[in-house]
């Protein structure tokens, strides 16, 4: 709870921040970027839960853990897609979207 | 009488087939021969044991042999028509379970010596089994549809037989020739069968046969074409008999069918399969014979007496010794058909059937005698040609006395068996139809004719020149010649007309003695004109040959059956109907589903960019569906 702060104004922040997320994934063309954009998503709905279980539920703390270990995941993702991002410089000399289209058909 | 035994004779070549055919790399080829004859030798104990107690012991019940069945519903379809699995046991059919059993044994005692060496000995072993295995089972059956159940089977071996030589391209041409031509005729027995099955309401002998059946009584309630439905059906049949008995115009496959190894033809060309279409009209006889007034019998005495005439005249001029017996064979197969046609069916009227089962008999044995004989000669001389051969008598003598013999028996020469069988024949066609009598006696003389014509020209005339010595086959070849020679010469004098007639009551033959001279002096003109032409080297034959001119050429082309065959064949049905056809399938159906596979792979080509593989754009669309819906929730859903 914060004083003279509704519920409404930091959901809308949060949802402000999600699809700054969402959109810098779309529209990104840097592996790096895109990884921040999906960072940048993650921490919108982390806010969200303990905005939530702050706003609604005062008297538990479940929105508060789930963030925790929403964090956790997070990081441990990052550290993954950072590694994958690595090797994949060392095939191509690249981290450019462009540049990763061997799957296409 | 117990018959519950008479199921092993069947079962033992079938399942010595099983071993033989799954094993058949395992099994050394000195073992798999003995197999082969001791499975047969088996089944010829049992059958003869069934002939002997069928017979002499418990066949006759007031005079008149019984019918025993054992049999189990296989299909059902309505009350009365349903398909049985079973064993009919009956004067013919006893008497057809000897003739193979002998045949077959004999055969198989043969073939471990003609075969020797082969690289599919075992293999020939199983054909052979499996072959038995279905005649067998055709002997037997009980009904229509398990006859043509065999009568495939048959026919299916007797095409892994034929074509036994699979590497050679006249072998495998052969055997294709005589599958499809009998498929062909086994069309019209198929659909006989149906429409018997139609009218009738069954499939069983026993009930068909019952000359106070409804089957016979009613044939008059439906017809088509202003002939009884049944006669139709009966036609039918006979055609799918006439297939497997290589009449005219179906015997085009006999003569090529030549190509397999020689036991094969002494088994199956000569003894059992090719008499299978007279053991089915046999079978049906009341039924022929009753059916508007005999119709389709009197169809089947001409057909009979025609096709013996024709092969008769063809086999003359013949140079191939086993197709000149191969059109020997379709020309006694015609002597049996036109037997039945001309067969009444009480007591003495009922000649006919008794001869033409006494000629089925007596021509099995001689037949195969023949045919093994010769093979006998083709494995010395490594020739299948006449003119490979001369003055054999002196390497070969037991051949030479077994073929003779049968030679002697064929031209119904008194007292070998052929004499007696054929001059019941002929008696037969005098009493009932004259004109098929003297067609009957014609054959004779130029059966004896050609018969002879082989003979001398074989064990006689000028020798030739052979690679190294021609010498007697060893004595597994030799064994079964005798056998069947001491069998050519003592049939005859079996009381047949005790054992085998149409209304299975028995009645005294006598010789009718005019008549049985004239058939004998015109087989002896015969034989004898064989002798001025054929015993000397000499060119009274050429000029004989020249004289009939285009006859002549007539002839030993056979009357240009194939040519006219592949002429309709090829020229109309390939041309005019199955090319339309063909182009129609090409064009219209495939064409339709060409179509709807090709838009098919150019929408696939048009909206595959969707799967570019960049997330990016998945999620995009992912996060842009989700912000439609949710538009759609927000403002819609909730008024």
């Amino acid at each position: 709870m914060i004083e003279g702060i509704s519920i409404y104004e930091i959901l809308t922040l949060t949802t402000i921040l999600f699809f700054i997320g969402v959109y810098g994934f779309i529209t990104r063309k840097n592996l790096i970027s895109i990884l921040i954009s999906v960072e940048l998503i993650l921490n919108a709905s982390v806010v969200n839960f303990v905005v939530i279980n702050k706003y609604l539920y005062p008297d538990i703390l479940q929105g508060v853990f789930v963030s925790i270990f929403i964090i956790a995941v997070a990081a441990a993702e990052t550290a993954l897609a950072v590694s994958i991002i690595i090797n994949l410089y060392r095939q191509i000399n690249s981290v450019e979207v462009k540049d990763t289209e061997v799957m296409k058909y | 009488m117990n018959i519950s035994y008479i199921i092993l004779i069947p079962m033992i070549p079938l399942a010595v087939f099983l071993l033989l055919g799954i094993f058949n790399q395992k099994i050394k080829p000195s073992i798999s021969g003995y197999v082969g004859v001791l499975g047969l030798l088996a089944s010829a104990i049992l059958s003869l044991y069934a002939a002997y107690q069928y017979f002499f012991i418990d066949g006759k019940v007031d005079g008149v042999y019984q019918t025993f069945v054992d049999k189990t519903v296989w299909m059902n379809f309505t009350e009365t028509l349903h398909i049985d699995m079973g064993i009919l046991i009956d004067p013919i059919s006893v008497m057809m379970l000897v003739v193979v059993s002998v045949v077959s044994l004999m055969v198989h005692v043969y073939s471990r010596g003609y075969m020797k060496g082969d690289d599919g000995y075992t293999k020939f072993f199983a054909f052979l089994s499996l072959f038995t295995f279905s005649m067998y089972g055709l002997v037997l059956a009980t009904n229509l549809f398990q006859i043509y159940i065999f009568w495939e089977l048959v026919g299916v071996s007797s095409y892994l037989l034929i074509g036994y030589y699979y590497t050679k391209p006249s072998a495998v041409a052969a055997a294709k020739k005589a599958f499809i031509v009998t498929r062909f005729a086994d069309l019209g027995f198929l659909i006989g069968i149906l429409i018997m099955g139609y009218y009738t309401g069954t499939f069983d002998f026993e009930t068909l046969n019952n000359p106070e059946g409804s089957a016979i009584l009613n044939w008059a309630s439906t017809s088509f074409m202003g002939l009884s439905v049944i006669t139709w059906g009966l036609l039918l049949i006979f055609i799918g008999g006439a297939g497997k008995s290589a009449m005219l115009p179906f015997h085009i496959w006999l003569p090529d069918a030549m190509e397999g190894p020689t036991p094969v033809s002494a088994l199956i060309h000569a003894a059992t399969m090719v008499v299978a279409g007279i053991y089915l009209v046999a079978r049906l006889f009341p039924m022929f014979y009753f059916v508007e007034n005999g119709f389709a019998l009197n169809i089947v005495a001409y057909v009979g007496a025609i096709s013996s005439l024709f092969a008769a005249i063809i086999a003359i001029t013949q140079t191939d010794i086993k197709r000149v017996l191969a059109f020997s064979t379709m020309s006694q197969l015609g002597y049996m058909m036109l037997a039945l046609g001309v067969s009444g069916y009480d007591g003495h009227e009922g000649i006919g059937y008794m001869a033409s089962m006494f000629h089925l008999f007596t021509h099995a044995m001689f037949k195969a005698l023949l045919f093994l004989g010769a093979g006998s000669v083709i494995h010395a001389v490594h020739s299948n040609y006449l003119k490979d051969m001369g003055g054999l008598r002196k390497y070969m003598p037991i051949t030479n006395m077994t073929f003779l013999i049968a030679a002697l028996a064929i031209a119904g020469m008194p007292p070998f068996a052929g004499f007696w069988s054929k001059d019941e024949i002929l008696v037969a066609a005098f009493e009932h139809h004259k004109l098929i009598y003297y067609i009957g006696v014609f054959v004779a003389g130029l059966t004896a004719f050609y018969m002879f014509r082989i003979y001398f020209g074989i064990f006689w005339g000028k020798e030739k020149e052979y690679e190294h010595k021609p010498k007697e086959s060893p004595l597994s070849m030799t064994f079964p010649l005798m056998v069947l020679a001491l069998l050519s010469v003592i049939g005859g004098f079996i009381p047949f007309s005790e054992f085998v007639t149409a209304d299975k009551s028995g009645f005294e033959a006598h010789l009718n003695y005019p008549l049985a001279a004239i058939a004998v002096s015109v087989g002896l003109v015969g034989i004898i004109l064989a002798w001025v032409f054929y015993k000397k080297e000499n060119n009274l034959a050429d000029k004989w040959a020249k004289a009939f001119g285009p006859f002549y050429k007539w002839t030993s082309d056979k009357f240009y059956f194939d040519e006219i065959y592949l002429f309709i064949t090829k020229k109309i049905l390939f041309k005019r109907v199955s090319a339309p056809i063909a182009w129609f399938d090409k064009k219209v159906v495939d064409g339709t589903m060409e179509v709807i596979g090709n838009k098919t792979v150019l929408t696939s080509k048009k909206i595959k960019g969707l799967q570019s593989g960049k997330v990016q754009d998945y999620a995009f669309a992912f996060v842009g569906g989700t912000v439609i819906l949710a538009l759609v929730f927000i403002y819609l859903w909730t008024n």
